[in-house]
């Protein structure tokens, strides 16, 4: 928790309860994340982490418990007043989400040209730069198609971009692309993280990638938060489920519970 | 005994459960339609009002989608059914030496019912389906939480210019319509019932009273507002991938087409009995 006296805290999560019907996916949540820093949420899959991150943007009303963003708690916005905090929130999405009726440059333009009374003529170069930055220079008319996967995500991460945000959400950026693709999109948050001086909240469960990007790691399983920390911290850890993530351990099982569950496969009485 | 009562009772809970969850099920759809209903009259009337914005542009491209490319389809269709009605009613008309009251019953048929219902069922089968397939896969691919991520509101980026091109272009396509249907009329009532064009046309407009093209138009307004709610809310309903999406989207065109029926027949009825 050295971190989060050491810097100011731009997100804060406070007793966070989300179910669905009976289900309890997140339970009692507590977290902090520093400003300007970038901020890894690991977990395997199925442990909660993408559905925190669409309750951190505001996308669904959580069961109980209040998330801060910037000082202020969006379970309680109304709708004008969260979309003036989203302004000054990027996200990009597992599937990438660029709208695929519009050209790669109109993606990118389209928050520009819905929130700012900017000129044409400025949001085109604002396009260009910020497709520049993501090293998609020259693809304003394409249509999103007509782009590779690690050219979406590229896409996508120049349409979060484009209102120069305070804070940057990446969920599983490397998800379905190969090593060299991922490896790129690392590079980008890095460079993005420096350019911009923005805060990143990446989701993920790639260890390498987490290596190489996280200032501060929260760990999930289960609903739970199971550690928070810097990369050393996490490093060392003694926790049984941090070490089987870094240890790339698989489940295990007693020679009991196997035979249970293969004879339960075997007989056909259920 | 008491394990009878005991299974008994779980019976009897599992029905009350099943009616339970319907009661509920039907609750939640009834709510998100009203919500679909309610948010779209506040972002087409409200909303640009207190300087919200209206996205006219977006619009306009609907309409050209939805009006515009749909002329030769509609075109065709009506001056087919005009040409049918005239057959089937001078097969009729011809018993009794009246085959000058062909020019009635097409021109009146066709503005009256014909011309709306046909232009709405084509438009269902177009655009309705088109729309569900939109949002749908839109909703599949994160596109509507990448809007709202943004500070968009769905309703007012999507559903809304749909509707007003839908509004618009439904009645102007019923106009084309009912002008190509009549002429699908005269066709036959020049070439095969000798009737001769003059006669027929003259006749034709003096059958027509201006009740029969307003009853039809104001119908065609509520099927167009029908088809786009349908289609919106499939779209929005979609779940689980393209399998979904294509479900939703045959949906939205049997339901689409069974709402413009029961419009119709009480449209149709209120201008009989009251007007």
């Amino acid at each position: 928790m050295e971190t989060s006296t050491k810097t100011e805290a731009i997100i804060q999560v406070r007793n966070l309860v989300v179910a669905y019907e009976e289900r309890v996916i997140l339970d009692n949540i507590n977290l902090v994340i520093p400003r300007g820093e970038t901020t890894v949420i690991l977990g395997g899959s199925g442990c909660g982490k993408s559905t925190l991150l669409r309750h951190l943007i505001g996308l669904h009303k959580p069961e109980s418990g209040n998330i801060l963003v910037k000082g202020r708690d969006i379970t309680q916005l109304g709708e004008q007043e969260l979309s003036d905090i989203l302004r000054k929130v990027g996200v990009v999405f597992q599937s990438s989400a660029l709208f695929n009726s519009i050209s790669v440059g109109d993606n990118v333009a389209l928050p520009l040209r819905e929130h700012t009374r900017l000129e044409e003529s400025t949001i085109q170069i604002m396009t260009k730069i910020k497709l520049d930055m993501v090293g998609l220079s020259g693809y304003e008319r394409f249509m999103p198609s007509e782009l590779s996967g690690g050219m979406k995500k590229r896409a996508a991460f120049a349409r979060a971009i484009s209102m120069d945000p305070e804070i940057l959400f990446c969920d599983e950026p490397s998800a379905g692309l190969d090593p060299i693709v991922a490896a790129g999109l690392d590079q980008l948050i890095l460079k993005l993280k420096k350019a911009l001086k923005m805060t990143i909240v990446v989701v993920t469960h790639e260890m390498a990638s987490m290596y190489l990007i996280a200032d501060h790691i929260i760990m999930l399983n289960g609903g739970k938060v199971i550690f928070t920390g810097t990369q050393e911290e996490f490093k060392k850890s003694q926790n049984d489920r941090v070490r089987q993530f870094i240890e790339r351990r698989p489940e295990e099982y007693s020679e009991e519970e196997i035979g249970r569950y293969a004879r339960a496969l075997t007989t056909d009485s259920f | 005994m008491t394990e009878n009562v005991s299974q008994r009772q779980g019976l009897f809970v599992q029905f009350f459960g099943w009616i339970g969850r319907l009661v509920l099920e039907l609750f939640e759809r009834v709510f998100f339609i009203y919500r679909l209903i309610l948010d779209s009259l506040y972002w087409t009337f409200a909303a640009p009002l207190i300087g919200k914005g209206l996205r006219l542009g977006s619009a306009f491209d609907e309409m050209v989608k939805v009006g515009v490319n749909a002329v030769p389809i509609v075109g065709l269709i009506s001056f087919s059914i005009g040409m049918i009605l005239a057959m089937q009613s001078a097969y009729q008309l011809e018993q009794f030496g009246a085959t000058i009251f062909t020019a009635n019953l097409v021109a009146v048929a066709q503005t009256r019912e014909l011309g709306p219902l046909m232009t709405a069922i084509i438009v269902a089968g177009r655009s309705g389906s088109g729309i569900a397939a939109e949002i749908g896969t839109m909703k599949v691919g994160e596109e509507i939480e990448a809007l709202q991520s943004m500070g968009f509101n769905p309703i007012k980026f999507l559903v809304v210019p749909k509707l007003l091109a839908l509004a618009v272009m439904v009645p102007c396509l019923t106009i084309i319509s009912d002008f190509i249907g009549i002429s699908g009329g005269i066709s036959i009532a020049v070439f095969s019932l000798d009737l001769g064009f003059g006669r027929y046309l003259s006749a034709t407009i003096f059958a027509l009273v201006f009740k029969d093209i307003i009853t039809g138009l104001i119908k065609s307004v509520v099927f167009a507002v029908l088809v786009g709610l349908t289609g919106c809310y499939m779209g929005f309903k979609v779940e689980g991938g393209a399998e979904g999406v294509g479900r939703r989207t045959t949906q939205s065109v049997v339901v689409s087409i069974f709402l413009i029926i029961l419009a119709d027949a009480f449209f149709t009825s209120l201008f009989y009995y009251l007007w």
